[in-house]
């Protein structure tokens, strides 16, 4: 196999530039990022990637390099970056362990279906094979976790290729793409004739054509339903499908829940909005998969911490299923009407076809289950009136301050499953978190990103104590760019979704889950990022605020319960229906 | 649903680390390619993989969705044994004193499908082509002549139901729209596998 990809690809060309002007392969990758609309980098410079750093000298006005401390900072930071933008989020880094340390936030940016182009630089062409000095293959290393890459060796190349990248990134079911660039491609000198967007690759196809047999069904199904029940994920926001989204669930009357990557698709006070999936979602809709008679999931692929025991998951229930992605269907639920297709086109059609309907009893039984759940597990977690401060309260006090409008940026763990089930979103691209993957560490930076994607909104990174330490480092990145990101470490002293799980089904046997953090707020110090550590209930709000009110980044500690546990949970090999609330 | 032999057959771009991905597929899910061959097609520029393994249908149609999920892969398709014309071919070094004195080589070949590719005064290199039986039979032939080498090339197949990939692939060169998902379309013939 020897051709490039190339030179099979077709481009539907915006007029190139008549007249050559000679680049180096360095520079005509910047003009790439320039016209694809880059203005944000995040990455950390190497001797591998260093003529790419020497052209950015001179792009440095047109282009935001962000300095991070290191290189999974930098991805996590192009994926808060691309989730609150919905734009591409751009990542450099050097060869050998700067290109190794990409590959957890590759997977987190594959599993989470998030847009990024990462650039690495390679060592020279002739070195490749050799064991050179920070030489890794860096290509196959990462083929599992990326969505497409490809290792440039000729600077010529380097126009064609980000087009292709920039296309893959976004097009279809997004995801991570790497370039890997050899030093020599960098330095070379060729014709550059301008640049061309891509949006046609031959073997490539971004979108299923809608098949309107199947929207006919699929609305015939939903007519007839008497129970049915919409279950969306983060398909509905990738697919920038908030308004049709909103236009179906309000037409055709039907509950609808959302998995993790979906919260804020519509606002989470949406009176059809019955809540959260899974394993730490909500309690109505838990149970009530199993009494639904028609399933409807759109931009949303079934994860295991959805469906709980699959063999015992919504049987009873004939599934539609809305995905741009065909791979989707029927991998872990058997579908009845494949919806194949971009929801943005699909939603108008099928609400075009499904009756003005309100389901009004069946509505009223989630309504029912919330109402026990509130009882059993919400007022103790929200208002508790004695003791220490849970993360809950938190949350809540966090979401009358902040009216709902913030982005909400969740580490892994606990606090995470709080933060989702409790924050109100107002507004779509609010909630930014690891959900396939499960990254702790991930938050951090993330919200680094996320602010540099949503410049005027309020970032408010929620992390444990644990997950802060695995990217504690970046809070120099705040440091030295200025960025204005709210911090709050909920702080119980222990790793402690694993402690949750030791307590409920190891025998109260805690190994290696007690955890020691240094003084954060004297940390954050170091790092000349004003803090606060709290501990009592009363100094809650006014802490808050005193966060929210700070010009420019605040670090808030708070000392929360050190054995409390996240209830609603659907226990390992449960069905969902058999949720514990305690 | 029982395990049994599928075909796969993939049509792709011309692409280094292509093999990688796809192989990637299979080993991520522990799944063992019992035979996999990359060639031409009947394109120019366009390569065909065969790939063989022993699983149910429902598995082999997901992995055919992962495949196609790739970005430099056109087609994926999966055929039983009885939907596919197949062939193997094997290869079989003996000692040429041990089987010129026991045997009759010309009965031997004409026996087995077999010809004679070389013939040395200390070896002669045989070779057959058909199915796995076929090469198999061979082997237990050779054996106590002293069989000193021996190899089996990937399976190849040619799919009975399909008209070739010409037509298929103008419509992947148009710009807009996507062709159709059609599941497989050969294997039913055409039919679509989802029903109400």
């Amino acid at each position: 196999m020897n051709e490039t990809a190339i030179a099979q690809q077709e481009l539907v060309t915006a007029p190139q530039n008549e007249v050559a002007v000679e680049l180096t392969g360095s520079a005509a990758l910047l003009e790439a990022l320039l016209v694809e609309g880059v203005d944000t980098i995040f990455g950390y410079p190497g001797g591998a990637i260093m003529p790419v750093y020497d052209a950015l000298y001179d792009y440095k006005e047109k282009l935001n390099h962000i300095l991070v401390r290191h290189e999974q900072g930098g991805i996590h930071a192009g994926q808060g970056y691309a989730r609150t933008s919905g734009k591409v989020g751009v990542v450099f880094a050097t060869s050998g362990p700067g290109a190794t340390n990409l590959i957890t936030g590759l997977a987190d940016a594959q599993i989470d279906s998030t847009p990024l182009v990462c650039i690495t630089g390679q060592v020279f062409a002739h070195l490749l094979g050799t064991d050179a000095f920070q030489e890794t293959d860096i290509i196959n290393i990462s083929s599992p976790v990326t969505k497409w890459n490809y290792q440039v060796t000729d600077a010529t190349e380097i126009p064609e290729v980000l087009a292709k990248a920039f296309y893959i990134a976004r097009s279809g079911r997004p995801g991570p793409v790497l370039i890997d660039i050899t030093k020599n491609a960098q330095i070379q000198k060729f014709q550059y004739k301008g640049y061309s967007p891509c949006n046609h690759i031959r073997s490539y196809r971004p979108k299923p054509i809608v098949r309107h047999e199947y929207i006919e069904q699929a609305a015939a199904l939903i007519n007839q339903a008497k129970k049915p029940f919409i279950l969306f994920g983060q398909g509905v926001i990738l697919g920038e499908a908030e308004k049709e989204f909103k236009a179906f669930v309000e037409k055709s009357g039907i509950p609808a829940a959302w998995t993790i990557l979906g919260a804020g698709a519509i606002p989470t006070d949406h009176p059809q909005n019955v809540g959260m999936l899974g394993m730490h979602g909500n309690y109505g809709p838990n149970v009530l998969t199993n009494e639904c008679d028609v399933l409807i999931a759109i931009g949303m692929r079934f994860d295991d911490r959805v469906t709980g025991r699959l063999d015992k998951y919504a049987k009873q229930a004939q599934v539609i299923h809305l995905d741009i992605d065909p791979a989707e269907i029927d991998k872990n639920v058997k579908t009845t009407v494949p919806v194949w297709g971009d929801c943005k086109e699909t939603l108008p059609l099928l609400t075009a076809l499904v009756d003005q309907k309100q389901h009004t009893e069946w509505l009223a039984k989630f309504n029912e289950y919330t109402a026990k759940e509130v009882e059993a597990v919400i007022d103790a977690e929200l208002h508790p009136t004695s003791g220490e401060i849970t993360m809950g309260e938190v949350i809540d006090q966090l979401n009358k301050l902040t009216k709902g409008e913030a982005v909400i940026v969740s580490d892994v763990g606990q606090h995470q499953m709080v933060a989702c089930r409790y924050a109100d979103f107002k507004q779509t691209r609010s909630n930014v978190t690891s959900g396939g993957l499960g990254t702790m560490g991930f938050a951090l930076p993330a919200a680094i990103g996320a602010k540099y994607g949503a410049q005027d909104r309020t970032v408010v990174a929620i992390i444990g104590d644990g997950g802060m330490q695995m990217t504690i480092q970046e809070l120099g990145t705040i440091m030295q760019s200025g960025v204005d990101v709210k911090i709050i470490i909920l702080n119980n002293r222990f790793l402690g979704m694993v402690r949750q799980w030791q307590e409920l089904f190891n025998e109260r046997r805690y190994s290696f889950v007690d955890i020691q953090s240094p003084d954060f707020v004297q940390v954050a110090a170091g790092y000349r990022i004003p803090g606060k550590c709290i501990s009592e209930r009363e100094e809650l709000q006014p802490a808050l605020e005193q966060m929210l009110n700070n010009k420019g980044s605040f670090l808030l500690e708070v000392m929360v319960t050190k054995e409390n546990n996240v209830f609603p949970m659907v226990p390992q090999g449960c069905s969902v229906s058999e949720i514990r609330l305690k | 649903m029982d395990k049994q032999e599928f075909n796969i057959t993939v049509y792709t771009e011309n692409q280094i680390g292509l093999l990688n991905r796809i192989a990637i597929i299979f080993t991520r899910r522990k799944i063992n390619i019992d035979s996999l061959n990359t060639s031409p097609s009947e394109i120019k520029g366009i390569h065909r993989f065969n790939i063989v393994i022993d699983e149910t249908e429902d598995v082999v149609r997901k992995l055919c969705r992962q495949i196609e999920k790739q970005v430099e892969v056109l087609k994926a398709y999966y055929h039983t044994n009885a939907d596919v014309i197949w062939q193997e071919m094997a290869l079989y070094k003996v000692p040429a004193d041990v089987i010129a004195e026991k045997a009759s080589v010309e009965r031997l070949l004409r026996e087995n499908g077999a010809r004679a590719v070389v013939i040395r005064k200390d070896y002669i290199v045989f070779e057959t082509t058909g199915h796995r039986e076929e090469t198999d039979n061979l082997i237990k032939v050779l054996e106590p002549f002293g069989l000193i080498e021996f190899v089996r090339s990937a399976r190849v197949a040619i799919i009975k139901d399909s008209d070739g990939f010409n037509s298929k692939i103008r419509e992947f060169e148009r710009l807009d729209p996507s062709e159709e998902v059609i599941e497989n379309e050969y294997l039913n013939k055409g039919q679509k596998v989802f029903t109400m």
